[in-house]
């Protein structure tokens, strides 16, 4: 897979707390049996609700930078929440902090899902608000969002960070690897051999 | 020497394969659960790779969350719920997996499923796409929910990349006084350590309460350890635990049962167990809690007000202004007295038979205020057939509630059932999310299935504990 060290865009602020995954993607949506076409409904409800959208934002078409606040994709473990984002045009995700099963989420598809400082994502997200056309660049290798002429630090758990840094966010193809280990595992469970010798 | 892991550990390393190149666990998956949402895309992406299901035998399959609770006749009239049933069917014909599906009379919400066929057992690992895996937990197993991409992974490989948490006991303490619910107990921990508290941990819940706790009121406390923030929550195996299971159809039968008790009950954290964390509550000062706002951790006692905005840390007050203003609720407001319009009972929260006692209790002999739109959706059709025969569907039924079949409903409303415009539901279920309830304005009050017929009756957020 893809080596992902860089993403580089410009960015969408939503310095908003515990957006959950109903909201990036209403349950009506999830009534499919692919993910196309989910990229157009993302956050669907809050747009109808809020005209001012950062989603629906004249000055942030063509974001993709994601710039949110604490507990980002809480709730209902849906993929298709991070695809719904992916398909709008989101690479990466810089959150003060994340809900477990999204983060997984986001790694399994190559999105990088990076935390930082309150105070950090306040100074961005008021930068891109007074000037969209900033370039943003989220460097997983020297862990920094680097903006303007600033430069924040960002965190993101190691194993994640390496696998997508040397292109092994494709998890299925090494876990692939090891049937025999898979097939050892399985023959000494209790609960797998009749309960025999436990 | 004794054993001082606590069961989460001694769990995970009996099921580690290996260390990934990333640093990850590759961990084995006991039993994988999966329903007809957050597979089809996975066993497309198997499709693509030209990939098998490594152990068809320890996959099982339902339908739950698109079925509709009162004309389930097929073709469905929603083409794209039709559309989703035909693709679980033809998936699991294709790979050879079992599926429940709508005319087998075992189907019903998975995380009611698992449990009631003896499929869910203490000290495995236990997977499904769907959050609220974290239910199964009650029986002292890892459980947890996982995203469709990693559902591929367990069908193709029975493992999974995972990270192990840390683990964080919760105890409490003393006893749960009357008209308290295992609901309660939960909301007022998710209230106490906040919505993300728990990410990145395993919560153990101990202690009397727990301890004294049916497997059905153990199951809705670990439903929503998500709804915390922690993946998973579990509680260790006892008698009890033994004791649900026995003759359960995906029990272990005769020797076995007797070999598997004793490994079952080995797995419980021992008394001077370690852990990363340790948090401890009274019982006694819980009450029967509600919801005011538009995340489960946004709860009060029922004799409590809305707490004043002022009184949360300020990082959280801009959440706590966008909630009052969505539920159009005031701080110092009480909860109590609030006027509903829906009463929804169900969900793999509080959809099980226990739980529907509890409400009839409340309401037998009663009436649904004029106003209420009331459902009951029993959690699977074993609770429904069981409802029926203790004459339980007939007290809610004669008191003006419509009696359903079985499904998620208006937990999520992905089937027709629904709420509309600004309508206000006292639920069982487990979130009050903006929207969440089928109407991007509807509002959801959560509360224990007693609470909620309470509610029904007296048509206004009420006491329970003035009904009994």
């Amino acid at each position: 897979m893809q080596e992902i060290s860089q993403v580089t865009g410009t960015g969408v602020p939503m310095l908003i707390d515990d957006v959950d995954t109903d909201r990036i993607i209403p349950a009506r949506y999830l009534r499919c049996v692919t993910f196309d076409g989910l990229g157009q409904h993302v956050f669907e409800d809050d747009r109808l609700q809020d005209p001012n959208h950062p989603f629906d934002d004249p000055r942030f078409q063509g974001g993709s930078i994601l710039v949110t606040g604490r507990n980002f994709g809480c709730g209902s473990s849906r993929e298709h929440a991070p695809q719904a984002l992916m398909r709008w045009g989101i690479r990466a995700i810089v959150a003060e902090s994340f809900a477990e099963i999204f983060f997984g989420n986001c790694t399994s598809l190559g999105i990088p899902a990076v935390t930082a400082a309150r105070t950090d994502l306040q100074r961005l997200a008021d930068v891109i608000a007074a000037k969209p056309a900033t370039e943003i660049t989220v460097d997983l290798s020297a862990k920094q969002v680097c903006f303007a002429d600033q430069t924040i630090a960002c965190e993101i758990p190691e194993e994640a960070r390496s696998a997508l840094l040397t292109g092994q966010w494709d998890f299925l193809a090494q876990l692939l690897k090891t049937e025999e280990a898979i097939r050892q595992t399985a023959a000494r469970l209790p609960y797998l051999n009749d309960f025999v010798g436990c | 020497m004794t054993d001082r892991r606590n069961l989460f550990n001694k769990v995970w390393e009996a099921h580690t394969v290996g260390t990934l190149p990333s640093g990850q666990t590759q961990l084995f998956i006991g039993q994988h659960l999966i329903h007809e949402v957050t597979s089809p895309q996975a066993f497309e992406m198997l499709r693509d790779r030209g990939l098998k299901v490594m152990f068809p035998e320890r996959t099982l399959a339902t339908v739950d969350h698109i079925v509709p609770t009162d004309d389930r006749r097929r073709p469905f009239q929603d083409e794209l719920a039709e559309e989703m049933m035909t693709a679980i069917e033809r998936n699991c014909r294709e790979f050879g997996i079992t599926l429940l599906g709508l005319e087998d009379d075992r189907q019903g919400i998975v995380h009611v499923v698992g449990p009631e066929l003896g499929v869910t057992q203490p000290g495995i690992t236990l997977v499904c796409g769907d959050s609220h895996t974290s239910t199964h937990g009650a029986f002292g197993c890892i459980a947890m929910g996982i995203g469709t991409s990693q559902v591929a992974q367990v069908l193709a490989t029975q493992t999974l990349p995972l990270s192990r948490p840390k683990v964080r006991r919760i105890t409490v303490a003393g006893s749960l006084r009357p008209g308290v619910s295992a609901k309660d107990v939960i909301l007022h921990i998710i209230r106490r350590l906040g919505v993300k508290g728990g990410i990145g941990y395993a919560y153990e819940y101990a202690g009397p309460v727990f301890d004294a706790m049916n497997m059905e009121e153990r199951m809705t406390v670990c439903n929503m350890s998500i709804e915390g923030g922690a993946r998973c929550g579990y509680i260790n195996p006892d008698q009890k635990t033994v004791d649900y299971l026995k003759g359960r159809p995906f029990a272990p039968q005769g020797d076995a049962f007797e070999r598997a008790k004793q490994w079952w009950l080995s797995l419980a954290s021992g008394p001077d167990a370690e852990f990363d964390d340790q948090v401890e509550f009274d019982g006694n000062e819980i009450e029967p809690t509600v919801t005011w706002g538009i995340n489960p951790g946004q709860a009060v006692g029922i004799s409590e007000p809305i707490p004043p905005v002022e009184s949360f840390p300020p990082e959280e007050q801009a959440g706590v202004r966008e909630a009052l203003q969505f539920m159009e609720l005031q701080e110092g407001q009480p909860v109590l007295g609030l006027k509903i319009d829906v009463a929804f009972i169900g969900s793999c929260t509080n959809g099980r038979i226990t739980d529907l006692r509890e409400a009839a209790r409340v309401v037998r002999g009663r009436k649904v205020a004029s106003h209420v739109r009331a459902l009951v959706v029993p959690g699977s059709r074993q609770v429904e057939r069981e409802a029926e025969q203790e004459g339980l569907a007939e007290i809610f039924r004669q008191a003006g509630f419509q009696w359903r079949s079985a499904g998620c409903s208006m937990c999520l409303a992905m089937n027709p059932d629904k709420l509309v415009g600004r309508e206000i539901c006292a639920s069982s279920s487990n979130r009050n999310f903006k929207g969440r309830q089928g109407s991007p304005t509807g509002r959801t009050i959560l509360m224990s299935p007693a609470m909620v017929a309470a509610a029904a009756i007296e048509g206004r957020v009420a006491d329970v504990r003035e009904l009994l």
